[in-house]
C-alpha cells in the first residue's frame, strides 16, 4: 500500500476546499418531507447550519461534526469506518459525530483505488484511511488555530480531547470554535502530523459503535421508503428471455385497472406506471406484451455447462505459465485430476432492485442506493441528452448489494430515467418484484474448473494445469480495459499467482458468450476460484496421505501471510487435537483476496444423506482492523453469504428461462443452518485491506472438506450434496 | 372500498381495493415505511407486522381480513419484549444492512411475548421465516437470549 499517493490525493482536495461555506440547514429531504432517519433529522434541527471544514467534514455550530461518506453503506459498515478515522484524528467525541452520503462528485469523492467515484472491491476503507484521518485532523487543526487565536496562546499549547479544546482555564467545544474555525484556510497536509497508533481512542477498539443508525426501530430510510410529493410507482414487463425485445403490446386491460395511470414502452419492456406500487402490479398482470425473441437466448444452463465440460478438455488462452506443466503431467506416473462446475447465482439482496427519478428536460434529480455515481450519472445523463452535473443523486441506505448495486450498465438506473423521462416533473419510483429481480440478470457466470497436477515421489505437487471455462464479467463494462490479451483476470484471480509453491503451473482461460447477462458477486472470481484450488488441495493432500493443515503449510513455505494466518486457524481450532463427536468431520481452508486473508476451519455433522454445518472458527488478516467488531460481522456474514450458496443457492435456466423466481425456490441460508461462527482477527500494523468479501471464498471449500473427512465422498460441483 | 383498520392503537380509514395486501396499504398510502418489502410471497418475513400478537407475513395478508384486527408496526412496537429487543440489538450491533430487521424484531418480539425463555431450537423455529442475507443469523439469535434475559432482569427487580 501506498500512503503516499494517499496523502497527496487527499491534500488536493482538502485545499480546494479551504473557504467557508456555509449551507442553511434544510436540505432537499426536509423540504420534500422526507424522513430520512434519526442522525440526519437531528443534524438538521433548528439552528444547526453548517459550517464545511473540507469535503467531509463539518461542524455546526450546535456542536455536531458531520462526516460525509463517500462510499455506499449498504451494511458493511463503512458510515462508521470512516467516521471512526475522523473522530480519531479531531479527538472528537463520538457521540457528536453524524454520517450522511456524500453526493455525487467525483473532484471530491473519488474511489482513489478506482479514479472514480464508487464502492467495490473490498476497497472502501483501504482507499479511504489516509484520506480521512487527513481531513479529521485538517479539522482538528483548523479548530485549534482559532482556539490559539481566540485566546492569544500559542497552538502547540492547546490540548484537545473528547470534543473539547482546551488550553489551561480555557475550554470552548468544536460547535462555539467552528464559526471562527472554519474561517481559517485550510492547512497543508504536509504540516498535519497523524497520531501514533499507540494513542488510537477509536481505531482498532470497540469505542465506534455504527452510525448507520434507525436500522431496529424501522426509521432508517431504503430507496423503497422514499416518499415525495406526487410520486407514482412504476413496474416493467421484462422479456421471458435475455434480449427479447418488445414487438407489441396491449394495453387497453392494463389501463382499464383502477388507478393504473400511465402504460408505455422503454427499451427494456413495458412500463406500467400507478400511484402505488400493489396497483401498478396489477395492471401488468392484465399487460399483453408480444415479444421479438429472434435474438434472444434459448439455451438451457444444463446446455451452456456441457459446453464448459468440453472446452476444459481443450487448451485454452494462456493466463499464466511457468515450466512446463503439461509435458511434467503427461510423463508423470502420479496424477490427480478434478472437475468442478459452479453455476448462475443470483444476488438476492434483501431489497429488491428499485429507484427513484425526478426528470425535467436534461435534468435528473435521483434517490437510491447508489453504488457507482461517477458510472450512473454517465449513464443518466446519456439518457437524457444531458451533462452528468445535470444529474443529481441522493444516495440513500441499500438493502443490501452483494454486487448487484453496481451494475456496469447502470441498468434499473438507466431504467427508472427512461420512465421518469416520459413523465417529466413527476417522481417516479421503479420498484423491481423479488421475480424481477431473480428474473433480471446479472448473476454470478457459470464456470467449469479442472485441475489437474503431477505429484512428486514426496506426494507434493510439481505441476499444476488449471483450466478454467465461463464468462468474462469485465467484458463489455468499464473495467473491459482490465482485459488483457483476452484474459479477464476476474475469471481465474486466486486460480494464478498461486501462494501454495509448485514449481511448474499453467492457467488457461476460455471465455465463453452467453445472452445471459453476468456481474460481479460477493468476492468475484474468488467465489469459485478459491473452491476448486482449496478443495484439490485437499484431494492432494489425501493422495500424499498428509494431512490438510501440514501439507498446505509444506506448501505455503513462501507466504508468510497465508502460514500465520492458517497456523492461527489450526491452533483456535485445536486442529488435529479436538475430539470430534461420532458423524462429525472437520476442514479447512485458506484463502487471500482484496489484499486480505482468511482461514476457515469448518466443523460439520452428517445424518445419513443431510449434514449442518456446525462451527465456523475464522481467522483475518486485514491489516489495521479499523472497527474490530464491524470486521468480525463482515466474515461472520461473509460466511453466511458464501454458506448459502455452498448449501442452496442455484440458479437454472430451461430453454432461455430463469426456472427460480422466488425464495420458495432460490433457496437461501436461514437461521436454522446458520453455524456458530466465532471470528478471530490477526494483529497487524499494515494498512487495513478488505473485509466485506475475503470471509466468503474460503466457506465453500471447507465445508467441502469437512464432509469428504466424515464422508470419503468427494464433491464436484456447487451447491453441495450428499446425494 | 373504505376499510378501518387499528394500526399501532389508531383507527386508520383507506380507500383502496380489498385485495391490496396490508404490507402496501401501510407502507404505499399511510407512508409507515419501517416494515419492508422483500418478496411479496410470505417466504422472507421482511414484511412481519404483528396482527392480534401473531407475527404476520403482511405481504400476502389482504386489508379485507386486516380490518378489526390489531396491528402493531415496527413503528408502534412498544411492548416490553420489543423494548428489549430494540436495545439489544444496538448493544449488540446486530444490523448490517437492515432491511431486514424490523421484520426480525417483530418475529422476535411475538417469541418472546409468548415464550420468554426460548431455546435454540425454539428461536430457529419461529425465526427460520425471516431471512437476512447479510447473515446476522448469530447476532440476532444472541439478541433475542440477551433481551429475554434483560427482561427476566427486569421482572425480578419489579
Amino acid at each position: 500500500m501506498n500512503m503516499q499517493r494517499f496523502a497527496k490525493t487527499s491534500s488536493n482536495n482538502i485545499s480546494r476546499r479551504g473557504f467557508l461555506k456555509v449551507a442553511a440547514g434544510t436540505s432537499a429531504g426536509l423540504v420534500l418531507g422526507m424522513n430520512l432517519g434519526t442522525s440526519t433529522a437531528q443534524a438538521q434541527s433548528a439552528g444547526a447550519a453548517k459550517l464545511e471544514f473540507n469535503a467531509f467534514v463539518s461542524i455546526s455550530p450546535d456542536n455536531q461534526v458531520k462526516v460525509l461518506i463517500k462510499h455506499l453503506e449498504m451494511g458493511q459498515g463503512i458510515y462508521t469506518g470512516l467516521a471512526t478515522c475522523v473522530a480519531e484524528e479531531m479527538d472528537a467525541d463520538w457521540a457528536q459525530i453524524v454520517c450522511e452520503h456524500a453526493p455525487a462528485d467525483v473532484e471530491k469523492y473519488a474511489n482513489l483505488f478506482m479514479g472514480m467515484q464508487g464502492t467495490g472491491g473490498s476497497t472502501g476503507m483501504a482507499n479511504s484511511y489516509m484520506q480521512m484521518r487527513e481531513a479529521g485532523a485538517a479539522a482538528r487543526a483548523m479548530l485549534v488555530s482559532a482556539a490559539a487565536s481566540q485566546w492569544g496562546v500559542a497552538a502547540a499549547d492547546i490540548q484537545v480531547a473528547n470534543g473539547r479544546v482546551s488550553h489551561a482555564q480555557h475550554s470552548a467545544s468544536f460547535g462555539e470554535l467552528a464559526m471562527a474555525a472554519a474561517l481559517l484556510p485550510a492547512p497543508d497536509t504536509a504540516s498535519l502530523s497523524l497520531k501514533s497508533p499507540a494513542d488510537f481512542k477509536f481505531i482498532g477498539t470497540l469505542a465506534a459503535t455504527r452510525k448507520d443508525d434507525g436500522k431496529a426501530d424501522g426509521t432508517a430510510i431504503y430507496t423503497q421508503d422514499i416518499q415525495l410529493p406526487g410520486m407514482l410507482s412504476a413496474v416493467v414487463a421484462h422479456p421471458p428471455r435475455f434480449g427479447a425485445k418488445v414487438l407489441s403490446f396491449d394495453a387497453s386491460k392494463a389501463l382499464a385497472v383502477k388507478g393504473v395511470q400511465h402504460v408505455f414502452a422503454i427499451e427494456s419492456g413495458v412500463a406500467v406506471v400507478a400511484a402505488d406500487y400493489w396497483t401498478a402490479t396489477k395492471g401488468r398482470e392484465q399487460l399483453e406484451v408480444q415479444w421479438d425473441e429472434t435474438r434472444s437466448e434459448t439455451r438451457g444452463s444444463a446446455e451452456i455447462l456441457k459446453g464448459y465440460h468440453e472446452l476444459v478438455e481443450t487448451p485454452g488462452v494462456v493466463a499464466e505459465s511457468e515450466g512446463n506443466a503439461a509435458a511434467s503431467i503427461a510423463a508423470s506416473s502420479n496424477v490427480v485430476e478434478g472437475v468442478y462446475e459452479f453455476p448462475y447465482l443470483s444476488h438476492a439482496q434483501m431489497e429488491p432492485i428499485n429507484c427513484v427519478a425526478l426528470v425535467n428536460g436534461t435534468k435528473a434529480e435521483m434517490w437510491y442506493g447508489c453504488q457507482m455515481p461517477t458510472g450512473d450519472q454517465a449513464a443518466i445523463a446519456a439518457v437524457l441528452g444531458g451533462q452528468t452535473n445535470e444529474v443529481k443523486i441522493n444516495t440513500v441506505f441499500a438493502g443490501g448489494g452483494f454486487g448487484r448495486r453496481a451494475n456496469p450498465n447502470s441498468d434499473y438506473i438507466v431504467e427508472a430515467t427512461r420512465i421518469a423521462k416520459e413523465l417529466p416533473g413527476t417522481p417516479v419510483k421503479l420498484v423491481w418484484s423479488r421475480e424481477d429481480d431473480m428474473h433480471g440478470g446479472y448473476y454470478r457466470p457459470a464456470y467449469v474448473h479442472k485441475l489437474t497436477a503431477a505429484l512428486d515421489s514426496e506426494g507434493m505437487p510439481s505441476a499444476l494445469q488449471i483450466r478454467v471455462a465461463g464468462q468474462s464479467i469485465m467484458e463489455g463494462t468499464f473495467m473491459a480495459s482490465s482485459i488483457i490479451d483476452g484474459i479477464d483476470a476476474s475469471s481465474i484471480e486466486g486460480l494464478t499467482e498461486m501462494s501454495y509453491h509448485v514449481p511448474e503451473r499453467q492457467v488457461e482461460l476460455h471465455t465463453t458468450q452467453t445472452g445471459i447477462p453476468v456481474q460481479w458477486w460477493r468476492s468475484v472470481g474468488n467465489t469459485h476460484t478459491a473452491f476448486s484450488k482449496e478443495v484439490f488441495i485437499d484431494a492432494l493432500a489425501r493422495k500424499a496421505g498428509q494431512d490438510p493443515v501440514a501439507y498446505r503449510l509444506a506448501l505455503l513455505k513462501n507466504n508468510p501471510r497465508e502460514t500465520a494466518v492458517l497456523q492461527l486457524a489450526a491452533e483456535k481450532a485445536q486442529w488435529g487435537t479436538k475430539v470430534l463427536p461420532e458423524g462429525w468431520g472437520r476442514g479447512v481452508a485458506v484463502h487471500s483476496s482484496f489484499g486480505s486473508t482468511v482461514a476457515e476451519i469448518v466443523d460439520v455433522s452428517v445424518d445419513g444423506d443431510t449434514f449442518k454445518v456446525e462451527r465456523v472458527v475464522a481467522v483475518v488478516d486485514c491489516g489495521v482492523a479499523v472497527n474490530p467488531d464491524i470486521v468480525k460481522a463482515q466474515i461472520e456474514g461473509g460466511i453466511a453469504y458464501g454458506l448459502s450458496a455452498a448449501l442452496e443457492d442455484e440458479i437454472t435456466l430451461t430453454e432461455g428461462r430463469v426456472d427460480q423466481s422466488n425464495f420458495h425456490n432460490y433457496r437461501v441460508l436461514r437461521m436454522n443452518a446458520m453455524p456458530e461462527v466465532e471470528v478471530h482477527i490477526l494483529a497487524s500494523t499494515n494498512a487495513p485491506s478488505g473485509v466485506g468479501e475475503p470471509g466468503t471464498p474460503p466457506i465453500a471449500p471447507a465445508v467441502a472438506n469437512a464432509l469428504t473427512a466424515v464422508t470419503g465422498k468427494t464433491f464436484s460441483r456447487l451447491p453441495l450434496k450428499l446425494a | 372500498m373504505a376499510y378501518t383498520l387499528m394500526i399501532n392503537g389508531e383507527r386508520h380509514d383507506v380507500d383502496v381495493d380489498g385485495d391490496m395486501p396490508l404490507l402496501w396499504v401501510v407502507r404505499d398510502h399511510l407512508k409507515f415505511t419501517g416494515t419492508k418489502f422483500g418478496c411479496g410471497l410470505a417466504q422472507c418475513g421482511a414484511c412481519t407486522m404483528q396482527v392480534d400478537g401473531v407475527a404476520t407475513r403482511t405481504c400476502v395478508l389482504t386489508v379485507a381480513s386486516a380490518v378489526g384486527k390489531n396491528i402493531t408496526t415496527i413503528e408502534g412496537l412498544a411492548s416490553p419484549a420489543g423494548n428489549a429487543l430494540q436495545q439489544a440489538w444496538v448493544e449488540l450491533q446486530v444490523p448490517q444492512c437492515g432491511y431486514c430487521q424490523s421484520g426480525q424484531i417483530m418475529s422476535a418480539a411475538a417469541l418472546l411475548e409468548s415464550n420468554a425463555n426460548p431455546s435454540d431450537a425454539e428461536i430457529d423455529a419461529a425465526m427460520s421465516g425471516n431471512i437476512c442475507r447479510c447473515g446476522t443469523y448469530s447476532r440476532i439469535k444472541a439478541g433475542i437470549k440477551l433481551a429475554a434475559k434483560d427482561m427476566k432482569n427486569v421482572g425480578g427487580a419489579a
